[in-house]
């Protein structure tokens, strides 16, 4: 165990640290693939820290730890003080509370009409009435930019329509932790930065502590306050996106110039 | 050497994905078993797996039923005229369709119609990650996707049996009554006199068991399918065909336990 971890730890095992989200030594294998080698990151307070890496790196892996979707090999991960790889189902069912998740394909529930999406968390949470869940859904709606949308089902929706409504759903519950698999993947450029402009207005808005997984540049400066960059199970470094812009670390260079010569293997 | 080790290793690797699929619906029943008593009860998504399960199957329950009684009542007199005991086709008619044909046929009609339903759901759910969405909500997928099929499966397949069994019975009536010319009085009374409580009971317990393999087997493949859209399918066709398999070997077991 390292020395640095064991500062803090008090006698029942509660980490108090200030950090939100903390990845510890994260190993994680599917059958002989190694996929997560040993990811160590730390997620502050209020920041925004986007996970670069290409396809296949590990990247939606990293982020189903953080909600205990999976659980790591080896390693802990730390979600405001609490050990998430730790936790009862009890406890984890508590804890995912605090979450907002933004799923790659937005992930609606194709039988509920939009508003009922959005209103789900509070539906299963909260004891407010219909009208009252319906009432909150109009507002984080018209927060992502949509209206009059509430009654149509998911599969009536655009792509773009479709990931702000995830957005909507995501923030429905004033989560304290937003989670972003891939925000702007498969949206055409004026929509992605549509949704780019969502993402830093929720942090200003909501305060949140947000971790984006991406692999489209643009929307990693516009957004990050930090950058971390996965790859071979690693996090190869972490910089603001001024310093990975100019980062001197080939894998890093050859990853932000989208060059096909480099040390990164093209399969 | 090669061929004998094949074969063998072959028996070993089914052996153990059978272990193994049977571990983890072990496991799935314990996930319900902690989850069914606590908060929010949720009643609406079970009257709609009811709905789903129970009332959408009854039209091909009942032409099932109707179907398997009247060819019953026409095969068995056909055979039955040969040694003169006609007066017996209500009996046989009876007592097939209570204490086998109506659970059996029930069964697997459903593991087609809603078994497939399930898998290829919760399948498409698992592979566009809403399986995910719901459990990062704080929501548990295991109650709140697969209890209330499981329920549903239990609670319905006993209720579509009674309805098979009785227009199988009522089909065996019209074909040899109105058809075959055999006595009405002798034929109802052939019925009743031979038909037992038991035979019924036995039979609905075996539907009961039935529509518990069909939600369970069902879920289980649409939750562990993988693979985007091929994937899905593979599990609704595995879910179909385990089911019904199940169903055929449970129910030699469960005649030689109950009778």
């Amino acid at each position: 165990m390292r020395a640095d971890s064991d500062l803090g730890l008090f006698p029942d095992g509660v980490v108090v640290l200030s950090a939100m989200i903390e990845f510890q030594d994260v190993h994680k294998s599917f059958n002989s693939k190694v996929v997560l080698a040993g990811v160590d990151l730390t997620v502050e307070r209020g920041e925004t820290m986007v996970v670069i890496g290409g396809s296949g790196s590990g990247k939606s892996v990293l982020l189903k730890h953080v909600v205990g979707l999976m659980r790591p090999d080896q390693g802990r991960v730390i979600v405001d003080g609490a050990d998430v790889t730790a936790l009862n189902e009890a406890a984890l069912t508590e804890l995912r509370k605090k979450f907002g998740v933004l799923f790659q394909g937005a992930a609606l529930f194709d039988s509920l009409s939009v508003w009922e999406n959005v209103g789900f968390p509070l539906t299963q949470h909260t004891r407010l009435s219909a009208r009252e869940i319906r009432e909150v859904a109009r507002e984080k709606l018209a927060l992502v930019g949509l209206k009059g949308v509430e009654d149509l089902m998911p599969s009536e929706l655009s792509g773009g329509m479709k990931k702000r409504v995830g957005l909507a759903r995501a923030i429905a519950h004033d989560p304290e932790i937003l989670l972003y698999d891939e925000p702007t993947t498969g949206l055409d450029p004026i929509m992605a930065d549509v949704i780019n402009e969502l993402i830093i207005r929720l942090k200003q808005q909501l305060k949140v502590t947000s971790i984006a997984i991406t692999h489209d540049m643009t929307s990693a400066y516009k957004i990050a306050d930090r950058i971390a960059m996965l790859y071979q199970g690693k996090i190869q470094e972490v910089g603001t996106s001024d310093e990975i812009r100019h980062s001197p670390n080939p894998i890093v260079h050859q990853f932000i110039t989208g060059s096909a010569e480099g040390p990164i293997a093209v399969a | 050497m090669t061929v004998a080790g094949s074969s063998l290793e072959r028996i070993g690797q089914l052996t153990l994905k059978v272990l193994d699929e049977v571990g983890q619906l072990a496991l799935l029943v314990a996930a319900m078993g902690r989850n069914v008593l606590s908060r929010p009860w949720a009643f609406r998504l079970h009257f709609k797996q009811m709905e789903e399960v129970g009332t959408k199957s009854i039209p091909v329950v009942l032409i099932t039923g109707l179907s398997t009684g009247m060819v019953l009542a026409l095969q068995s007199y056909n055979g039955f005229q040969r040694f003169r005991a006609e007066s017996l086709v209500g009996t046989v008619v009876a007592l097939s369709m209570t204490r086998e044909l109506g659970p059996v046929l029930t069964g697997l009609m459903v593991a087609g119609r809603a078994g497939a339903a399930m898998a290829a759901e919760l399948g498409t759910m698992r592979v566009t990650e809403q399986i995910d969405a719901l459990a990062s909500m704080g929501v548990n997928p295991v109650k709140y996707l697969v209890f209330p099929r499981f329920v549903a499966g239990v609670l319905m397949l006993p209720i579509l049996t009674v309805l098979a069994d009785w227009i199988g019975i009522v089909g065996g009536y019209f074909v040899s009554v109105r058809l075959l010319d055999v006595n009405s009085t002798v034929y109802i009374r052939r019925t009743l006199d031979y038909l037992e409580v038991n035979d019924v009971y036995g039979g609905l317990l075996k539907a009961v068991i039935f529509g518990g393999i069909i939600s369970l087997i069902s879920c289980h493949r649409g939750f562990t399918a993988g693979g985007g859209a091929e994937g899905v399918g593979q599990a609704t066709t595995g879910a179909v065909v385990t089911s019904c398999v199940l169903i055929l070997i449970s129910d030699y077991f469960l005649t030689a336990l109950l009778y």
